[in-house]
């Protein structure tokens, strides 16, 4: 018999933190009492992702990071189905930094662009289908029988004509010194145990009990708290910096320059805190000091008058648009955005002559040891990564801004430090999700028909600055991604695009290019419908017929929100339907307008993502991409003022609440192709969904976020 | 500086820190009780709300000088072992995603379930109003909370 597993509390994930370990979380063995054959000494890992130890726990080590899309139980799934691992016995373990951890895929250990399940789909899969062949062959030598008598099941080897049984902790020496198959079978999806089913998150409970360690929870033993002063114009420097007052701060133990500005370092986060605050510091604030959000929109309407990079240009759209019978033009634009993590950027840093040690809640584990390296001066395998959970990513954590401070200023002060932001210091030193303005025209032609498309786009290049192996032809992909692909079958198409800086950093926010992008294509769509008197709904289904996918999210929307039934006056639905990151996603949002206030009461969302890995996390990840877009949608932009952001906080920057939150419903089409992403592609559509409801409650059009009372007055 | 008494998950503590400082802080920094969150330090965004006798407070406004003799509780002392009906409902629904605003969701959520037995949706609205989720988890939160009003035999 058996004994069953028992779940240990409080324990993996905040061990050995300080020691050196990694985030753990999962299980205790059970006491296995299996009669033993001869016992295993040594642990068996055939590859980076697998670890068995000879008390039969099978450790799965995910080189992704969790920010609350679940890669800490879909990624140990992978790996489990085809190991036939007991899943009520598995153990995960945060991957440190290095370059077996590096994906094949993308050629970076990064978790970001819906790609951690995709990319990992075939790696996983066959990192624990070579395990399991290896536990088959050994079993089968210890026995004396053929392989194919034997079969895992449920971490044991049984051997099916005697019914004996070996479990996979005592195959571990054996099964070691076997060779690692290259290529082995894979099961038939028929054949999935765990892929495929609702299975509750293994991190889910020490996040309900206040023992989840994010990175502003380690406790590095006599680590320093420091928090830092900066320009709070982008590309200032302090010309004057005097610190006694600083200083004069009981507990404050240092305060040094660094590259972004200067910090203040004491025994604990308040007394740093308060001592930054007291630095006189004379700020030089450079030539960014005279950009404002009216002069950036300016300069961007200037620059959309002259031609851009081609990104598609399909038949003669110049012919094409002098031919048409009727034309539309219209401008639109998008704010700048704070990806606001609800944990605030911050990073631990331990810098010593022979090595660094990092525990950070990152996205980007290879970048942060290769900027620790430059920094210091030490080899890349000198610098070891923790990655702990993070309280929110959204590409935030992708940047190493927040690193590079912390080792700085431990390397100054040669203790251990936690750096810690404020909230205002993380609203006002983002990198912000870029503004954009946007000229499209649209020809019909007599019967109505759309006939041509032009949209120019006047934008900053993310990329340029952070992944500039992806800027091909002078195009930055994640700046025109989900423009220059639009589905619709139309004859005649150019779009391009225009790069502007202004000094204002950007970096990648959930959906990148998509989240502006869906919103002005989708709407202007919604203008091209409203034009040439057809419903939306249906002109969308005429000029889908070459984007099946695209179809079959956008009609089982449309039917299970109830497309077409009369709704009260001030009420409206509106469509949208958008892919990105491999997935498709059709959204009818439900609205009312009511006192110049817009209030969105149902989200019916259908999502296209191929195979699906945990269907309560596809979910999950389409409802939290709702509420993340409505607020940029409705709530919060970023504006500039004087070369510095206008907003510091919550007050000025509201995040939706739970009285304005829709009912969301989400359906997830099944489909039997690869996994596409689920952590990014629910936000696109719910701007242009919300936008064209409110066309269709009021005949107001929307073509700026955020959605303010001004612009519902038509 | 002399130091505070305070009571915290039923014990006793000596802290040596100036009495200005924010409840937060105090928990975090010198108690090491890392469960309470820092979001916003200025009583916006609820991700490190505790109880004070009971009542749901933002410890980030709270100087620890000021609550005395009352008995603090954080997220770690709401239950010895996640037996707490709002934290067995929030595992039974799956509300987390990055999970850090939780405990602050939690604790508002149980001191809204300490007084209203059975919460209207109304009820919910005005209670956890202040607690932001920037991972967009309301609708769990409602059903959680539902759901353990339910089990702890609400509706009486
Ligand atoms: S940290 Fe206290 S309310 Fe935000
Ligand atoms: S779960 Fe991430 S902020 Fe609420």
């Amino acid at each position: 018999m058996r004994a069953g597993p028992r779940l240990s509390r409080r324990t993996f994930l905040t061990a050995g933190v300080a020691a050196g370990a990694g985030l753990a979380i999962g299980f205790c063995p059970g006491g296995d009492t299996l009669a033993a054959a001869a016992p295993s000494t040594e642990p068996f890992a055939p590859n980076p992702w697998i670890r068995i130890t000879p008390d039969n726990v099978v450790t799965i080590i995910v080189d992704k990071s969790d920010m609350g899309q679940g890669v800490l139980t879909s990624m140990p799934m992978l790996i489990a189905e085809e190991l036939e691992a007991d899943w009520s016995a598995i153990r995960v373990e945060q991957a440190p930094a290095g370059p077996e951890y590096v994906n094949p895929v993308t050629k970076r250990q990064v978790t970001g662009g819906s790609r951690s399940v995709r990319n990992s789909w075939e790696l996983f899969r066959k990192a624990g289908a070579a395990a399991r062949e290896m536990l088959v062959e050994a079993a089968a030598g210890e026995w004396g029988v053929p392989p194919e008598e034997c079969r895992a099941e449920n971490s044991t080897i049984v051997h099916l004509p005697t019914g004996r049984r070996l479990t996979y902790g005592q195959l571990t020496d054996r099964a070691a010194r076997l060779p690692v198959p290259q290529n082995p079978p894979l099961k038939s999806p028929k054949d999935f145990k765990l892929i495929g089913k609702r299975l509750a998150r293994l991190e889910t409970p020490p996040k309900v009990d206040g023992s989840a360690v994010y990175g502003l929870d380690v406790k590095t033993p006599g680590a320093l708290v420091a928090v830092v002063a900066r320009c709070p114009v982008f590309g200032g420097t302090p010309r004057t910096v005097d610190p006694t007052r600083a200083k004069a701060v009981s507990g404050v133990r240092h305060v040094v320059a660094i590259d972004s500005g200067v910090a203040v370092v004491a025994d604990a986060f308040w007394p740093a805190k308060l001592g930054r605050d007291a630095l006189d510091i004379v700020w030089d604030e450079g030539p960014t000091a005279a950009v404002s959000s009216e002069s950036i929109a300016r300069a961007f309407e200037a620059a959309g008058a002259q031609p851009g990079v081609v990104a598609r240009d399909e038949g003669d759209v110049l012919a094409a648009l002098g031919g048409a019978a009727r034309t539309l033009e219209a401008v639109y634009t998008v704010p700048y955005e704070a990806h606001a993590t609800m944990e605030p950027m911050n990073c631990t840093a331990w810098v010593r002559a022979d090595g660094c040690d990092l525990w950070v809640g990152t996205q980007a584990q290879g970048f942060n040891q290769q900027t620790a390296a430059k920094l210091t001066g030490l080899a890349p395998e000198s610098v070891k990564v923790h990655t702990t959970l993070l309280g929110g990513g959204f590409g935030r954590r992708f940047e190493q801004d927040f690193v590079a401070e912390a080792v700085q200023i431990s390397k100054a002060v040669g203790a251990p430090v936690k750096l810690v932001w404020t909230r205002e210091d993380d609203m006002q030193h983002d990198f912000y999700r870029p503004t954009t303005w946007n000229r499209l025209t649209a020809g019909l032609d007599p019967s109505g028909a759309l006939v041509a498309w032009t949209h120019r786009l006047v934008g900053h290049s993310i990329a340029a600055r952070a992944l500039p192996a992806i800027v091909k032809n002078g195009l930055d992909p994640s700046s025109i991604e989900g423009a220059y692909n639009i589905p619709y079958t139309i004859p005649n198409v150019r779009v391009d695009w225009v790069q502007k800086e202004t000094g204002v950093p950007v970096g990648f926010w959930r959906s990148v290019g998509s989240s502006q992008n869906a919103f002005v294509t989708e709407c202007f769509l919604d203008e091209v419908a409203a034009a040439s008197g057809r419903d939306p709904y249906e002109l969308r289904r005429t000029l889908l017929t070459k984007a099946p996918r695209h179809a079959a999210v956008l009609e089982l929307a449309a039917t299970r929100a109830g497309w077409g039934a009369p709704l009260p006056r001030g009420r409206g639905r509106g469509i949208a339907v958008h892919e990105s990151f491999g997935s498709v996603v059709a959204e009818v949002a439900e609205v009312a307008v009511e006192d110049g206030r817009v209030r969105v009461d149902r989200v019916v969302c259908v999502v296209e993502c191929g195979t699906v890995v945990n269907p309560d996390t596809v979910e999950a990840q389409m409802e939290g991409a709702i509420v993340y877009g409505l607020t940029a949608t409705l709530k919060s932009e970023i504006t500039i003022a004087g070369g510095r952001v206008v907003q510091s906080n919550f007050h000025d920057f509201p995040l939706l609440r739970i009285d304005e939150a829709p009912r969301v419903e989400v359906y997830v089409l099944p489909s039997a192709e690869p996994p596409g992403g689920v952590g990014e592609p629910g936000t696109p559509p719910i701007a242009p969904a919300v936008a064209n409801a409110i066309f269709a409650a009021t005949g107001t059009r929307i073509r700026k976020l955020p959605i303010g009372p001004a612009d519902l007055r038509g | 500086m002399a130091a505070l008494q305070i009571r915290v998950n039923r014990a006793e503590h000596a802290v040596d820190v100036s009495s200005d400082t924010p409840l937060l802080w105090v928990l975090r920094d010198t108690l090491g009780l890392t469960g309470t969150k820092y979001g916003c330090g200025v009583a916006l965004c609820g991700a490190c709300t505790v109880h004070l006798d009971g009542e749901p407070v933002r410890s980030c406004v709270t100087p620890v000088g000021a609550i005395g003799a009352k008995h603090v509780t954080t997220i770690e002392g709401l239950s010895p072992d996640s037996s707490h009906p709002v934290q067995k409902a929030w595992v039974a629904e799956e509300v987390a995603q990055c999970g850090y605003c939780q405990s602050g969701q939690i604790m508002s959520a149980a001191a809204l379930l300490a007084k209203t037995g059975a919460p209207s949706d109304a009820d919910i609205d005005a209670a956890m109003a202040g607690n932001l989720c920037r991972c967009g988890t309301y609708q769990r939160i409602r059903r959680a909370i539902h759901r353990a009003a339910a089990r702890a035999g609400g509706g009486r």
